[in-house]
């Protein structure tokens, strides 16, 4: 019974590592940026929520709704700015661009919050659940796994039923022609990370929502997202679903037998992928 | 007849290569106009000039009097200029009907509807699910061919339709070109085959390392004129070197 209780809670934690690996996959899939910033993002998001709950008398449920678009559109603004930038002078400097965010990001959090672990309060639902059988299943746990969910079907629906979405797949594979068919690629660029930040905002509250949350815990997230869509597969929405869900009972499974090796086990199936199946699970297709 | 498309004096360069010197072009409504001419001519630089994909670095282009040189390649599809690019360059994750709806982004209104290229090149409407990459290089042409119609242009441009594909079904490809100018939709295109382009087109140009050497009404071009041109012997080897260095001081 306890192996089946790991089991529930391992696919639960891969439905918040999906969240977190669904903007990744999507700035990688389009630009192919890879965005070490990305925990950092979610952490920030998070932070942010929390001191809006603090200042204000807004319920969590309008905070969540201004911060996620909010969020959406900063990622907007910062492709258009600083990630075209950066695209236009080669791949690498998206990296060190990122990189340097990410510090930026960790140090600002650090001086403006202190380094104090911070949750952000959402009531009964965080520690609320609901009994399956002899299991005890967490109300947010299956929170994050239909928002993975949820935001999947909503991406892929934009990604093949809209016109912009058939554009920006025309885009991750041809900019230069998608321009020859109408399209402004930068346009379609910032909204494909307006897209990834709205993604990732979701993730940084349900995390805090979950537990208390550090101004550093995003380089710990980005590894956990980077995995989850290397094992998927580059490029495939679903796939990064498949690997948050594998990352995620992977190492609640090895915890149950001993704690301190559940995360190197993440590390080992991510590894192991790369080397016998380096397309990732589900077969690699372009967005 | 009035002047759709006018090109006023424009260089472009390619790196450090200057690709098209000094070239000025009138195309005028329901007028076909073919640029032939050698490998590395500059023809393809020319038409991405055109489409906006390259910038030249001087001269102007106009599109019905309203000058778009400073409108990037978006935006010119929306003011009527379409591309058919060289090799085809279809979207890979796209299926054949998503490729073709892809030029009805800007929302242009026009003769050419989904339906329309359907009626065009019927075996489409049966494979139009189909990944694009199972297409015959023919069928791909006829694919990107009907993308650009799709965002229904005044002007279509076209790179080296012929490339890669058997003469039959270059001809056939050809032989769709006067129901595009029917629906009011000039059309400029470039083409190393000499003689398939001075059979459909209404004018011909000529370019050598970047310079027009020679234009007509096609059907009045001879063809050792042409040749001539294409291969730059008229004006001799020694001759032409001095003439590029006096135009560039």
């Amino acid at each position: 019974m306890q192996i089946l209780d790991a089991l529930a809670q391992g696919i639960l934690l891969g439905g918040l590592y999906t969240l977190f690996a669904v903007g990744l996959s999507i700035m990688f899939g389009v630009m192919r940026i890879v965005n070490l910033a990305h925990g950092d993002f979610a952490i920030l998001a998070a932070f942010l929520a929390i001191l809006l709950v603090g200042e204000t008398s807004f319920p969590v449920w309008l905070v969540v709704a201004i911060t996620v678009p909010a969020f959406a559109a900063i990622g907007y603004f910062l492709q258009r700015t600083l990630f075209q930038q950066s695209l236009n002078s080669g791949p690498l400097s998206t990296l060190l661009v990122t990189f340097g965010m990410s510090i930026v990001i960790q140090n600002a959090l650090l001086e403006a919050f202190s380094a104090n672990p911070q949750r952000l309060d959402v009531g009964q639902l965080a520690t609320a659940s609901f009994p399956v059988g002899p299991i005890a299943i967490p109300y947010i746990g299956v929170l994050g796994l239909m928002l993975a969910i949820l935001c999947i079907v909503a991406i892929e629906l934009f990604l093949r039923r809209t016109a912009t979405g058939r554009m920006t797949r025309a885009v991750s594979d041809d900019p230069d022609t998608a321009r020859l068919t109408g399209a402004n690629s930068r346009h379609i660029y910032g909204l494909a990370t307006g897209i990834a930040f709205g993604a990732v905002a979701i993730a940084g509250l349900l995390l805090a929502a979950r537990s208390s949350v550090e101004p550093t815990a995003g380089s710990m997230r980005l590894i956990f997202a980077f995995e989850a869509v290397v094992i998927g597969g580059l490029g495939s929405l679903w796939g990064t679903l498949v690997g948050g869900l594998s990352l995620g009972v992977v190492q609640t499974l090895v915890a149950h037998f001993d704690p301190s090796s559940s995360i190197l086990a993440g590390h080992l199936l991510f590894l192991l992928v790369l080397a016998f199946r380096p397309q990732g699970l589900i077969p690699a297709r372009s967005l | 007849m009035t002047t759709l498309l006018s090109v006023q004096e424009i260089n472009v360069h390619h790196g450090q290569l200057h690709a098209v010197r000094d070239f000025s072009l009138d195309v005028n409504d329901g007028e076909k106009t073919a640029v032939i001419g050698a490998n590395g001519a500059g023809k393809s630089t020319l038409m991405r000039a055109i489409a906006g994909t390259h910038r030249p670095t001087s001269g102007r282009i106009f599109l019905r009097g309203e000058d778009i040189t400073d409108l990037h390649a978006g935006r010119r599809v929306e003011a009527g200029i379409a591309l058919v690019p060289e090799g085809r360059r279809l979207f890979r994750s796209l299926s054949l009907e998503e490729n073709l709806l892809t030029g009805t982004y800007r929302k242009r209104r026009g003769t050419w509807s989904l339906e329309a290229i359907f009626e065009l090149f019927p075996w489409m409407k049966e494979r139009r699910a189909k990944p694009v990459a199972r297409l015959s290089g023919g069928e791909q042409q006829a694919v990107a061919i009907g993308r650009a119609l799709l965002s229904n242009p005044d002007v279509l441009l076209i790179d080296e339709l012929s490339l890669g594909l058997a003469p039959s079904i270059v001809a056939r490809i050809y032989g769709m070109i006067p129901r595009v100018v029917e629906t009011g939709c000039s059309v400029l295109f470039v083409e190393q085959n000499v003689a398939q382009a001075l059979s459909v087109a209404d004018r011909a140009l000529c370019l050598l390392e970047g310079r027009t050497v020679l234009t007509g009404v096609a059907s009045e071009l001879e063809r050792s004129e042409v040749e001539d041109a294409y291969f730059g012997v008229a004006h001799g080897r020694g001759g032409r070197k001095e003439r590029n260095s006096d135009a560039d001081s």
